[in-house]
């Protein structure tokens, strides 16, 4: 059998444990032109959408990766027996001020969130969804903090350019909560 | 014996700010300063009753919001009527709506498709991020809302007069240790089910005491549905419950055997 670039593309997709760059492909593949491998990556995800299979590609993290459709999320939840990511309302709103704010010192996300955030910062060091970007050329050298990759591949975003922007949420909540206020 | 409650307070003065604005319905650019400010001494008060530790900030907050009443009730001098002098609001107006636009957008990063929540890959490990219940309707449930469901419930034994006879009959650790096995047999208890039993307003108040030191020490999770309003107490069952709610061994032991043995 033949192998067409896609079922090579395929196949890197299917093994690799994170997403996969097209940079990383090109190089795989010793030096197959990275458009011609988005051209590639957009005929495969368009078939996997189509053909309606059980996972589709994704664009996270700066790659590719073959990601189940959130409609299983209940039958793969109970064949893993495990707890779902979940964050708490603090750790969410820390990430938050974090990802659209950042590189931030802690100082200024408690001046945000109105509370010491000590304990959650320790947290999302710990879960790996933010890191230490720095220090900050003041007095004391204070640490400033950013997102992670790995903030990227949990919230589905290919890069910090795709988040939202604040406005725009803010006109979707609007829309929703209508003039509460 | 100190029963002091160190709960965790991430809900913060903002937040009690925006609780008290949605419940009684303000414009947020118009807060009638006097009602909001006497509500929110209010809550600091009932806090401070049921010892929940303050942090500074709610403090700091009481005072902001005392300066702006006082602001208000000055009378503005014709002259200075002219330089257009901000409103003394804006000062907490504009940290709000900072606020209250990272709390939609902590929302709008709740609804995305999250990895090992809603979407998933080959089976990678991740390290676990927590404990989260099936049931889909449910919110966790935040600080005020908890003091909301405290100050309606205490109000049933306000009712009732006669005189206020205090005998220690329980001690918190009991307390803790009765809702813990209730909790093991039935997983899950409302608020009003694990407090009904409860006679007079010393003995609610230990129940309540109770369930937020179980609720700090993460021995259960407390959720409200959406609908209902009703606050749902979930049992997270660890190995070493007892070792974190401060349990000694005799009290262990004693339980086993009454378990064992429940005729004597």
């Amino acid at each position: 059998m033949s192998l067409s670039l896609k079922t090579i593309v395929e196949g890197l997709l299917f093994v690799a444990e994170e997403p996969l760059s097209l940079e990383k492909i090109s190089e795989i593949t010793e030096g197959v032109a990275v458009d011609r491998l988005q051209k590639v990556m957009d005929e495969l995800a368009a078939e996997y959408d189509e053909t309606g299979r059980a996972y589709v590609l994704c664009q996270v993290a700066g790659g590719y990766q073959f990601r189940t459709r959130p409609e299983l999320s209940s039958y793969i939840l109970r064949m893993k027996k495990k707890s779902p990511t979940r964050l708490s309302r603090a750790t969410l709103e820390t990430l938050a001020v974090i990802a659209y704010r950042q590189p931030i010192l802690r100082a200024e996300i408690e001046r945000i969130r109105g509370v010491d955030v000590g304990g959650v910062l320790k947290t999302l060091l710990e879960k790996g969804l933010i890191r230490v970007a720095g220090r900050k050329d003041l007095p004391g050298k204070p640490i400033i903090y950013g997102t992670t990759k790995k903030f990227l591949e949990t919230f589905d975003l290919p890069s910090l350019d795709a988040l939202p922007s604040l406005e725009e949420i803010e006109s979707l909540g609007q829309e929703k909560e209508g003039k509460l206020f | 014996m100190d029963l002091r409650v160190k709960l965790e307070i991430y809900e913060g003065p903002l937040d009690l700010l925006l609780h008290l604005i949605k419940k009684n319905e303000v414009d947020i650019y118009d807060i009638p300063i006097a009602l909001i400010t006497g509500q929110y001494l209010e809550y600091l008060g009932l806090m401070e009753s049921l010892n929940i530790e303050l942090a500074g900030e709610f403090l700091l907050m009481a005072a902001t919001l005392t300066q702006i009443k006082s602001k208000l009730l000055l009378p503005v001098l014709e002259e200075d009527q002219d330089e257009e002098e901000e409103d003394p609001r804006m000062a907490i107006v504009r940290p709000l709506l900072e606020h209250m636009k990272i709390r939609d957008a902590a929302d709008a990063l709740e609804r995305r498709a999250i990895l090992d929540r809603d979407v998933f890959t080959r089976d990678i490990p991740w390290p676990e991020l927590g404990l989260a219940p099936a049931e889909e309707e449910l919110i966790e449930v935040s600080l005020f809302e908890l003091i909301d469901a405290f100050q309606r419930l205490v109000s049933k034994f306000e009712a009732v007069s006669g005189l206020d006879i205090y005998l220690e009959t329980k001690t918190l650790q009991e307390r803790i240790n009765e809702i813990i096995l209730f909790l093991r047999k039935n997983r899950q208890a409302s608020f009003e089910e694990l407090t009904a039993k409860d006679r007079t307003k010393a003995e609610f108040i230990l129940s309540f005491l109770a369930i937020l030191e179980l609720a700090r020490t993460g021995c259960l999770r407390l959720y409200q549905h959406q609908t209902a309003k009703v606050i749902m107490l979930l049992f997270a069952d660890k190995p070493n419950l007892f070792v974190q709610v401060g349990l000694n061994e005799n009290n262990r032991e004693e339980e086993q055997d009454s378990e064992e043995d429940p005729v004597e």
